[in-house]
């Protein structure tokens, strides 16, 4: 578990790894899709994004693993404001950065072990370091099978886990986690969960956007409870609230 | 797709990574065609040029180590004895190899295409003419003959065929400068191409290119996979282009002989050695292209 579940109301907001002062966000010329959010997330803390479809959760997430850029406010990154941090930076920010796409992003033509290495090659790491890791992790999420298998030839809940892995794999600072238990049973769910708290609980500030009512409670971890692009709520799950 | 073997758990090739980027498809292969005519192209330009260079240096060479001289007799000597006392002053001259005069034939020969085949040349005065073959390494003025032929009393005009030397000269220069023209419009145009399969092949493997920048993949790392994957494409295909100008060239020199095209485009052994750089500029231009357009492709995703 968290060592502090509540952390982000309670850190010093200019210590906290990720920090949304006033941010809006809105694709080209069309409408915000985030509106005026401002909140910390201090190292080593663990929330859920929730709110309804089209809520903007993940565009949250978006913003934090750099793929899009605020159109107002600021967010800051480790510390770093990311409107001024220089391209050449950027890079080593999204290193520390471990992202569950929604949509997986596995390569077809990369085996599920070399898709899971993609972090580790990108970091410099040769092939003999990380084999072990890599098996050994892939062996946790239940591919120790199909590791010489292609995507393609995966079902949809072995592409969630070995996307997962991927995510993971590199020990990041942050993970981000957009519906991770979205194709898998309830039994693997649980075990996702219980590999997030793990890394929680070693250092990893943990944000998992998710539908999965059952998940939120069961971790019994704080929201950011996102509603039409607003920040409706944070802290623990309101009574009677629905994620 | 993946080429690996699938016998054994042990297998070391199931365990060395794959590369970022997928196996080259039917995209690919147009490209390699593409360049390598492109390739063929220029190589066979750059051959062309060097031997309507040659050719026209043999042409100004030749003309410019001789001069004709041509003699009008005077009332009380016949044009063979004027062309005759012509050769033998022009002979004694400094910078001068040999002067010959020619028979009345040769002279009646070289304007008989002016004149037709009705004109009964015997009736004309048909001047003599003397052809004057000049000391390569001193040669003598077209002035120092005249002054000669003045001091015998001859009647001459020498002609130093500076008209024709200009004409030539000037026409190599517009051949070299054309050929240069075409070549580089070739190469420009390869480049073109490169670039062009090098933004399709991105946005072919937009999701490669994503994941890695998303991964924290910097900017010049992803642009050198595809800097290295293109410019080793266009080697092999400038390689194939190369090889089969090369061999063009070499039936050229082998089967031209002194009736074919040797005589105008006069093919070298040697130059077939112009296409050796062929392969290695094919990559240069690729590699620049390639990665000039992932770069600018990737400054768009950030």
């Amino acid at each position: 578990m968290s060592r502090n579940p509540n952390a982000a109301e309670t850190a010093d907001a200019w210590d906290a790894v990720v920090r949304f002062d006033d941010v809006s966000m809105r694709y080209g010329r069309e409408p915000e899709t985030l509106k005026d959010l401002s909140f910390s997330l201090p190292q080593g803390s663990f929330h859920f994004v929730t709110g309804p479809s089209g809520a903007g959760k993940t565009s949250l997430l978006k913003l934090i693993y750099l793929a899009a850029q605020p159109s107002k406010g600021l967010l800051h990154l480790f510390g770093q404001d990311v409107a001024q941090t220089p391209a050449e930076v950027r890079p080593f920010l999204r290193r520390r950065i471990g992202v569950v796409f929604q949509e997986f992003r596995l390569l077809d033509h990369l085996s599920a072990f070399d898709n899971a290495a993609v972090p580790l090659r990108i970091a410099g790491r040769k092939p003999d370091s990380y084999r072990q890791d890599v098996a050994e992790l892939l062996t946790w999420v239940g591919l120790k099978d199909r590791m010489h298998a292609l995507p393609p030839t995966l079902a949809g809940g072995e592409k969630q886990r070995l996307a997962i892995a991927r995510a993971v794999v590199g020990r990041p600072d942050i993970l981000l986690a957009d519906e991770p238990t979205g194709n898998v049973d309830h039994e693997m769910g649980l075990r996702i969960l219980r590999l997030f708290l793990e890394l929680n609980r070693l250092g990893t500030t943990v944000l998992i956007a998710t539908h999965d009512q059952d998940l939120v409670a069961r971790s019994g971890m704080p929201v950011l409870h996102l509603e039409d692009g607003r920040l409706a709520h944070m802290g623990p799950v309101a009574a009677g609230a629905r994620p | 797709m993946s080429r690996r073997r699938t016998s054994g758990p042990f297998d070391l090739d199931r365990w060395r990574p794959a590369p970022f980027l997928p196996e080259r498809d039917t995209r690919d292969s147009a490209l390699v065609f593409v360049v390598a005519v492109l390739c063929f192209l220029a190589c066979l330009t750059a051959l062309g040029v060097i031997a309507s260079d040659r050719a026209a240096r043999g042409w100004s060479h030749q003309l410019s180590g001789e001069m004709t001289v041509i003699v009008r007799p005077k009332a009380n000597e016949t044009p063979d004895s004027a062309a005759a006392r012509a050769a033998e002053t022009l002979a004694g001259v400094p910078g001068v190899a040999e002067a010959r005069a020619l028979e009345r034939e040769k002279a009646e020969a070289l304007i008989a295409p002016w004149l037709g085949e009705a004109a009964d040349l015997a009736d004309l005065p048909v001047p003599r003419l003397v052809a004057v073959l000049l000391d390569r390494e001193a040669p003598a003025s077209a002035q120092s003959l005249e002054r000669a032929l003045l001091a015998r009393g001859l009647d001459a005009v020498v002609d130093d065929h500076t008209t024709w030397l200009a004409d030539i000269q000037r026409g190599a220069a517009i051949a070299r400068w054309v050929g240069l023209g075409v070549f580089l419009l070739i190469s420009a145009a390869a480049a073109a191409v490169v670039a062009f399969a090098t933004r399709a092949g991105l946005a072919a493997r937009r999701e490669v290119v994503e994941l890695l920048h998303l991964t924290g993949a910097e900017d010049a790392f992803i642009a050198r996979l595809f800097q290295v994957r293109f410019a080793q494409m266009a080697a092999g295909a400038g390689l194939v282009g190369a090889a089969c100008a090369a061999v063009l060239g070499a039936a050229m020199r082998l089967g031209g002989g002194g009736q074919g095209l040797t005589p105008v485009l006069p093919v070298a052994w040697s130059d077939l050695l112009a296409v050796l750089p062929c392969p290695l500029a094919a990559a240069l231009v690729a590699a620049v292209a390639a990665r000039m357009t992932a770069a600018s492709l990737i400054r768009e995703l950030s």
